[in-house]
């Protein structure tokens, strides 16, 4: 009787008070001495010290001659190029002031581009709506069918009085936002029923999944385009005939699924196989399973991939000009033909780098916010 | 010895609730399961016993289909495991199961964890759900956690939370795999105590465990499996005191030494 079941001795003892000792109620705090923080953290070695030299060396060698080209003697306003012309003069912001109608708006007619400015402030609207998990929840749906159905009939107009403009004249930061917020907003879910049905067990899904992802991934952007655009069309009916807007749209989704599905995958391999076994003894469906346990915890693990593929997304995005789509990138070319103000192309690339970098910068930030946001729970 | 008496108080009906018939299931050429048959009987508790590598968990994990067998037949609550995936989820609603790992769901509370196969399953309000899940923290004895994460408790409460979560399916067998194996002593002996409370409201159970005391105090029956096979099957009593094969024996006195 020796391996007898019965509570455990030492359990009355764990009821004894123990006498309460006094602590400090704070950490000890750190204290804020520039001198001694120089000392530890930038001197704090020889090899420190050496770095930290050189690192000086380049700051007073680079920066004051840059500041100086681009606040100090620049032009900042100007209506021709003459005032850029003269000795000594540094960045020639004036190209940015002639030109950003263009840049920003490509071909779109002049007096009609207040439609353009509300469709992006739609579309920032939106994303800024979904980025906040206070609001994820079937209503979204709704505010996002509003802005894609309201900007497409500001974009397009030809009724309530606003003068049709065809696709072809859409261009520059609307374009560029449109086509990858919507290209992440379809491409996200078809990387990850991609991801999911490569490791399904019906076999047609499986290679279905495989064929698509191994081929896409396979060739280059450029040429997914240019199939989209060159075969697209060969598999439509007769007569139906999609623009190269919507062929060189596809194109984009269908190559950033391929890589959201491998980043998704990664994130659905590195579940332990005990989440998806708790989850089927619990009797639950393979949807339910699916989208209650395994994804929302495989998405998490992956963000970063993620959002690095959407931010090379939205780059990407700039090689529409292959089929002749003027986006950001694009009408910063075309604008520069202008004799006049080609000499400045520094400037005004700049620019429009200065653009593209704050909506990556914007979405490296959220992918940091959305890790520490979804991980309280899990951190141990 | 009282305890004992009393955690026996139910006896178990005749009715066969799982019923393995010649089971036999293989991993590649390797025969993890062979000729398996055993009937478990409504309210009976039944304590699987082995050296490891056995296929004790093979087997139980065979009776909700986590594993398939590839010959022979499981019949539970009177439905036959085939491929049917409704027939499989539908056991599954009726069966619970512990792990060995807990395998709680680290991205949602307790509370969660708790209300979401009633409410995704079986379709039961919210509201009830709830207030099905509070009652079994209680009985699990930690009614106070139910907002924290998985992550935030001890090896024992998460155990013990992936007991109710079972439970708050209303299941009419429970099988367990080694559920206090990956737990320090202190914490087995809380697992073991709201087990031994299930036993004795009459819950069925199948459970592998390496726990003797428990298989002596709770069980009606302890079956003794060894390379694939169930060697010998008997009441705790007869089993541990008067064990009939060499194998039995073997392993039984491997066993007291290591206690
Ligand atoms: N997925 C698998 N593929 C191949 N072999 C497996 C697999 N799972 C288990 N086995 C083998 O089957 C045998 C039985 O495994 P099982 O887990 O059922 O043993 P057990 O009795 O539960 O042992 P333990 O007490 O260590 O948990 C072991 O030899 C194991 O190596
Ligand atoms: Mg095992």
């Amino acid at each position: 009787m020796s391996t007898e079941y019965k509570p455990h001795p030492e359990d009355a003892l764990s009821h004894v008070e123990e006498p309460a000792t006094v602590y400090p109620v704070n950490p000890p705090t750190k204290s804020l001495d520039l001198l001694g923080w120089a000392r530890s953290n930038l001197f704090g070695s020889i090899p420190n010290t050496i770095l930290t030299l050189v690192a000086l060396f380049l700051l007073v060698e680079t920066l004051p001659p840059l500041i100086n080209w681009a606040f100090i003697s620049s032009v900042w306003s100007s209506a021709t190029p003459d005032a850029c012309r003269a000795d000594g003069v540094g960045a020639c912001w004036a190209v940015v002031q002639n030109k950003y109608r263009f840049i920003l708006f490509g071909l779109y007619p002049y007096e009609e581009q207040w439609r353009p400015v509300v469709s992006t402030l739609l579309y920032i609207f939106a994303v800024a709506v979904s980025c906040n998990p206070r609001f994820w929840s079937r209503r979204l749906l709704v505010v996002w069918a509003v802005v894609v159905f309201g900007s497409g009939i500001l974009m397009w107009g030809g009724i309530l009085g606003l003068p049709y403009v065809e696709n072809e004249k859409w261009g520059g930061l609307p374009l560029t936002l449109m086509l990858s917020v919507l290209g992440i907003a379809l491409a996200f879910p078809l990387g990850i029923l991609a991801a999911l049905g490569r490791r399904s067990d019906l076999p047609v899904i499986r290679s279905v999944s495989v064929v698509y992802i191994e081929l896409v991934r396979g060739v280059p952007l450029i040429s997914v385009l240019f199939m989209a655009s060159v075969m697209i069309p060969l598999f439509l009916p007769e007569g139906v005939t999609i623009n190269k807007l919507l062929r060189a749209f596809i194109g984009i989704v269908l190559f950033t699924g391929a890589y959201i599905a491998e980043a998704v995958r990664g994130g659905l391999q590195a579940l332990p196989r005990g989440q998806y076994e708790a989850a089927d003894a619990l009797g639950l469906g393979y949807w339910q399973k699916t989208r209650l346990i395994i994804l929302p915890q495989a998405i998490r693990l992956v963000i970063p991939p993620l959002v690095n593929q959407f931010i090379s997304m939205f780059k990407d995005t700039s090689l529409v000009f292959i089929v002749g789509l003027f986006d950001l990138l694009n009408t910063v070319k075309t604008a520069l033909t202008d004799p006049l103000w080609r000499p400045y192309y520094v400037e005004a690339y700049v620019f429009t780098a200065l653009i593209y970098f704050l909506f990556c910068y914007f979405m490296a930030r959220y992918s940091q916010y959305l890790e520490r946001h979804l991980n309280t729970g899990v951190r141990r | 010895m009282s305890d004992q008496a009393s955690a026996k108080v139910h006896k178990p009906g005749d009715e066969a609730v799982i019923k393995l018939t010649n089971v036999n299931k293989w991993y590649g050429k390797f025969h993890v399961l062979k000729d398996i048959n055993l009937t478990i009987r409504k309210g009976e508790r039944v304590v699987v016993c082995g050296p490891s590598g056995s296929g004790k968990s093979t087997m139980i994990r065979c009776i909700n289909r986590l594993e398939e067998h590839q010959a022979g037949s499981i019949v539970v609550n009177g439905t036959e495991l085939t491929n049917d995936v409704k027939a499989i989820e539908a056991i599954r609603r009726d069966v619970g199961m512990v792990f060995q790992s807990f395998n709680l769901f680290p991205h949602l509370t307790v509370l969660e964890n708790l209300i979401l196969a009633p409410t995704w399953v079986k379709k039961v309000p919210r509201k009830e759900a709830i207030d099905t899940a509070m009652y079994y923290l209680g009985r699990v004895k930690i009614p106070d956690q139910a907002s924290k994460y998985p992550g935030q408790l001890s090896g024992g409460q998460q155990q013990r939370v992936a007991i109710a979560r079972s439970l708050c399916m209303k299941p009419d067998i429970m099988l367990f795999d080694e559920p206090t194996s990956a737990l320090d002593p202190e914490m087995i002996k809380e697992v073991l105590d709201v087990m031994s409370e299930l036993a004795q409201e009459g819950m069925t159970m199948v459970c592998v465990t390496h726990e003797m005391g428990f298989a002596r105090s709770v069980a009606d029956t302890v079956v003794f499996m060894a390379d694939g096979s169930v060697v010998e099957k008997n009441t705790p009593h007869e089993l541990f005191s008067n064990p009939q094969e060499e194998r039995t024996k073997k392993f039984l006195s491997q066993i007291i030494q290591h206690h």
